[in-house]
């Protein structure tokens, strides 16, 4: 999020799409509805009419995978109507930026494009510069190559016609939707975009999300009270883990993974940091080696020394161009079978992943597999599932469990960022332990055998500064960072071991540690946990934008909404008077923390407020996206249609495939096929529903399988509510019982009628009669930037179940 | 001073929070049940589920609307359930003096099968539950070991936003405003049986669209009317 959950309730408009707010973040519908009592709008755009819909002032079904269509009409209507906030689109975005004429978009292609690699040469959408190497210009926005003009005519071609017949949502309610969102762009309004897995689950999911942002930033909407572009991140942590790097691309703090491009540190650094010309871009991440290089100080102590380049070449480095992706190590477990082993802990792929057939079959080639679980999981008992004689399973499995997360210390990052101290309640039941626990001890062990007998790259692993015995509040202070040796900064001494105040402090010469500088000023000093915070103490400027900067702590320097430099005009003034975000009084800033202490951008010393783009402007072409500087509309992988109204190129150019003999595809418009697929949580299961299924409570309310279908096909197929139902796509099939309801209707796409299903994903064998992995049906496609399945939309058919085997009945 | 809970189902998102809390505050077993075409589960109110969320749909002029009902006991001003039992155990089921909570008491052992179903058949919202292996006639306690310990019932506690519990007058009061509210959207709107409750409900739909039992045919009896009906059972165990 760039906001936080109650700056919701400022918001004039909520357009919720891709996402089921209320079903998956109940609480968010606190403030959702704290909005509407203040009379916003609220608006759910989804394939089916959920809880979400139920509570907003209205509902539009959208066929599942042309949220890029819906969304770039309403970028031409925004156009065309002059609905932008000017000032804030001339100032702060790069409308004005005139591109390189190397950049060209044909028929649905970008410039650039090699089908053989099927990737883009990204330098050709550039930025022209002046002599200076500063972006040239024209604040009138008329120059042909500026943004604004090629975005015009980039969406020229989303009219509501074709809009329409694609997404198959009437063009009634596009209007009705463009309209109240679009009405945001007033400078003293702003509309909020809350979105989750909706958006990203699709082979354009990140195209999804810019395109989200786009629109918020030609309606001035980011950075203000009530605007933002809201990721609604989930349950298990997903804000924290991601910080602390999670995914294989990332080391923490949203570091790029070392590769064997970037031998050295000072390679690494250089490839990293970008630099801009332009005295009022602040350039934020022109500060990353001082943070790579207190991670590494964080990581290897005193080991880590100028001289061995802290150790980086002790940091293992994939090889350039290699998908990591689980997509790809699932695929190289099984087909290349040369994964001996591997841990898995709080993760459930035998469930979670597309084309789980693949994924289960691939965990049968490891020699050992350690998983670390609070219940036995489909995926820690792979060799024992349906269809497989454990006899014949060479894996040795090892079950480590884990404690509840009331029975450890522990923090969780919200979705606005709040860094949540959670405090132990009960023991440990059994000989369960925290994860944390785990790894410290594993590690432990094995550092004792290197030490012992040596091995391959003994230092590797040996010369790290690890951890004796886990400890939350240790790693919580490693994260923030402390001093390595007495440093005078700006006529401030800091002693060794003192803890770093905050990331402005971090250096590049090894005298701090941090491991992860976004978090660092989270615990200041020793016994100063600010996470740990529960102060409700505020200015009568904050109590009025329900900001509670004493209550935890977020990152950055507990800022509560990013961007918050936007939310005043050049000269400092607020946007919207009644409820500004942050404000210059005599010399200095109040309300919300700045993003940095500068002056207005009108004012000396004055600077660009989206601070982590190298040029300082909110990106409306955004040429570090690998599929694209502007988002297009393209069919998803498996699509119902042979042909895209929008251009020659059916479906992403750049999407990811592995391919093997089970990762079949339907082809466009297989009569087979015919009917989309999307698959979705519920409030009353997690993910995939390894402890929510061994939660009785939770069972009891959603005990099994269900697909939802209209009462059209239900009809066209001969199935009536509570049937079972066979659902079938190329890669496999899944009993489910049929729950037909008028909350899913039918589209009418490009002149055809197109069904629509929808199905939960968390309910797996383990637990008897509950039916077993949907995901079994789903198709391994990742997107092209950061290789999410394309889990929202693909083919499939439906029949009613002549008999039943995977569900009690 | 009589205790009231205030449900805007126009507030709810069905979320089960209220459903799942009450369980766990009551330290209920989870009972067995099945998918069968509906999120609504368990089918119905038990013994062990006191608070039921009931969903239904309905598709009116191309428009979807999607009732939550949080069912529960309403805890009646003049509960018929209590005056039905005292013709055959005094004390099986009693009315908190201080809260105005109605009260299911370990004594509705003593009651038969009979009874109990007739206890059932004369609550105008059909509430209680017999559990056939206790013997006992159960039903929402409206938390009243929370409330005499100053706290909130657990499923209010729980609630995102639709729920609100203090006072009875303070709550009518809080009721009428948000009913003025939603009327503006939805002219039908109405606050279910309101005088008589110590449970109220706010509806935007017509109240039968819900389910059958969210309204009641009949007004709870008074002392009175109860009198003049003693003879009810008889004549129904006549046909």
């Amino acid at each position: 999020m760039t906001q936080h959950w109650i700056d919701i309730k400022h918001a004039n408009a909520v357009l919720i799409m891709g996402s089921n707010a209320a079903e998956h973040h109940p609480i968010s519908f606190k403030w959702v509805l704290k909005a509407k009592d203040a009379g916003a709008t609220v608006v759910h755009v989804d394939p089916k009419f959920s809880r979400t819909s139920a509570r907003s002032d209205f509902h539009v079904p959208l066929r599942s995978g042309t949220d890029i269509a819906f969304m770039g009409g309403m970028v031409k209507y925004i156009l065309e109507k002059d609905l932008i906030q000017k000032e804030y689109v001339v100032e702060y975005t790069n409308a004005s930026f005139i591109i390189a004429d190397s950049y060209k978009f044909e028929d649905g292609l970008f410039s650039g494009y090699d089908p053989k690699t099927r990737k883009y040469d990204q330098k050709l959408w550039a930025f022209a510069k002046d002599e200076n190497g500063i972006p040239k210009r024209d604040k009138t926005l008329q120059d042909p190559r500026c943004v604004y003009q090629l975005l015009k005519k980039h969406y020229d071609r989303y009219n509501l016609d074709t809009v329409s017949s694609v997404t198959g949502v009437s063009k009634e309610n596009l209007l009705k939707v463009y309209d109240v969102f679009a009405a945001t762009g007033k400078p003293d309004k702003a509309g909020t975009i809350m979105y989750a897995l909706g958006w990203t689950q699709h082979s354009v999911g990140v195209q999804n999300i810019r395109l989200g942002a786009m629109i918020q930033l030609l309606l001035g909407n980011i950075g203000v009270a009530g605007g933002g572009v809201n990721a609604l991140r989930g349950e298990p942590n997903v804000q924290g883990s991601t910080d602390h790097a999670l995914l294989w691309h990332i080391i923490p703090g949203y570091n790029a993974v070392p590769t064997s491009a970037w031998p050295t540190l000072a390679d690494y650094q250089k490839a990293n940091t970008p630099v801009s010309n332009d005295p009022k871009s602040v350039n934020w991440w022109g500060n990353r080696p001082k943070y790579m290089v207190s991670l590494l100080k964080g990581w290897f102590g005193d080991k880590a020394t100028p001289e061995n380049e802290f150790c980086y070449n002790l940091l293992p480095k994939v090889e350039p161009g290699v998908d990591y992706a689980m997509m790809f190590l699932y695929d190289r477990m099984y087909q290349k079978k040369d994964i001996k082993g591997g841990m898995i802990f709080g993760h459930n792929p035998a469930m979670s992943f597309p084309n789980t057939h693949k994924v289960r079959a691939a965990l049968q080639t490891l020699d050992w597999l350690v998983m670390g679980e609070v219940h036995d999981t489909e995926t820690a008992s792979f060799w024992r599932q349906p269809g497989v004689d454990p006899k014949k399973v060479k894996t040795e499995v090892f079950l480590l469990p884990s404690c509840q997360r009331g029975e450890k210390d522990g923090t969780t990052s919200n979705s606005g960022r709040w860094h949540q101290w959670h405090h132990k309640g009960p023991e440990p039941s059994g000989q369960s332990k925290s994860m944390g626990w785990m790894v410290v001890e594993i590690m432990n062990r094995v550092r004792a055998l290197y030490e012992k007998e040596k091995g391959a790259f003994p230092e590797g692993i040996l010369s790290h500064d690890w951890i004796k015995e886990y400890d939350a509040e240790e790693v919580a202070m490693r994260i923030n960072g402390r001093f390595t040796k007495d440093v005078t900064i700006k006529d401030k001494t800091y002693k060794k071991g003192e803890h770093v105040p905050n990331f402005t402090l971090l250096q590049d010469d090894g005298s701090t540690t941090s491991l992860n500088w976004i978090y660092c000023g989270c615990y200041p000093e020793p016994g100063k946990n600010l996470a740990k915070r529960r102060d409700h103490t505020q200015t009568p400027m904050q109590a009025k934008l329900g900001l509670y900067p004493n209550y935890t702590w977020a990152w950055p320097m507990n800022r509560r909404v990013l961007y918050n430099r936007a939310s005043v005009d050049v000269n400092g003034k607020p946007f919207n008077p009644d409820l500004p975000v942050i404000l210059w009084e005599d010399g200095k800033w109040i309300g919300d923390i700045p993003d940095g202490p500068a002056p207005p951008m009108a004012m000396e010393g004055g600077k660009y407020p989206f601070i982590m783009q190298t040029e300082g402007h909110g990106a409306l072409f955004g040429p570090g996206r690998v599929d694209g500087p502007f988002p297009e509309h393209y069919e998803p992988v498996e699509t119902p249609l042979t042909k895209n109204p929008f251009s020659k190129q059916l479906s992403s150019p750049c999407a990811k495939m592995p391919k093997s003999d089970m990762d079949l595809l339907a082809a466009p418009g297989d009569p087979k096929f015919p009917i989309v697929l999307t698959t979705y949580s519920l409030t009353e299961h997690w993910c995939g529903g390894g402890d929510t299924r061994n939660t009785p409570y939770l069972l009891e309310a959603e005990p099994q399988l269900y697909v939802e279908m209209s009462h059209e096909l239900a009809e066209e197929k001969g199935i009536k509510n509570g049937d079972v139902v066979v659902v079938e796509s190329i890669r496999g099939k899944v009993e489910a019982v049929a729950m037909v309801t008028v909350r899913i209707t039918p589209f009418q796409v490009e002149g055809k009628t197109v069904h629509l299903i929808g199905m939960p994903f968390c309910f797996g064998w383990t637990t008897p009669g509950v039916g077993d992995a949907t995901n079994r049906l789903t198709p391994s496609v990742g997107e092209p930037n950061v290789t999410i399945p394309e889990y929202k939309a693909s083919l499939v058919n439906i029949r009613k179940a002549d008999k039943v085997t995977e569900l009690a009945r | 001073m009589a205790k009231c809970i205030f449900i805007d189902t126009t507030r709810c998102t069905a979320c089960r929070g209220c459903q799942v809390a009450c369980k766990q505050w009551h330290d209920h077993e989870a009972v067995p049940t099945l998918q069968t075409g509906t999120h609504q589960n368990p089918p119905d109110l038990t013994p062990h589920n006191f608070k039921l969320v009931r969903f239904s749909e309905h598709k009116i002029d191309g428009r979807v609307h999607w009732l939550f009902f949080p069912e529960q006991c309403r805890h009646c001003l003049q509960p018929a359930c209590k005056d039905t039992a005292d013709m055959y155990v005094e004390g099986a089921i009693v009315v908190d003096e201080a809260t105005g909570i109605v009260i299911c008491t370990e004594k509705t052992k003593e009651l038969t099968k009979e009874q109990c179903d007739e206890i059932i058949d004369s609550c105008p919202y059909n509430i209680p539950r017999r559990n056939e292996k206790t013997n006992e006639l159960t039903k929402c306690d409206m938390c009243i070991d929370r409330v005499q310990a100053g706290l909130i019932p657990m499923c209010v506690k729980t609630c995102v936003a639709a729920m609100s519990f203090g006072e009875r007058e303070d709550m009518l009061k809080v009721a009428e405003q948000h009913l003025e509210r939603v009327k503006k959207t939805f002219p039908e709107a109405e606050l279910l049986d309101a005088e008589d409750l110590g449970v109220v409900y706010l509806v935007s739909h017509p109240r039968e669209m819900y389910h059958k039992y969210a309204q009641r045919e009949i007004r709870p009896l008074n002392r009175a009317d109860f009198l003049a009906d003693l003879t009810r059972p008889f004549r129904k165990a006549l046909g």
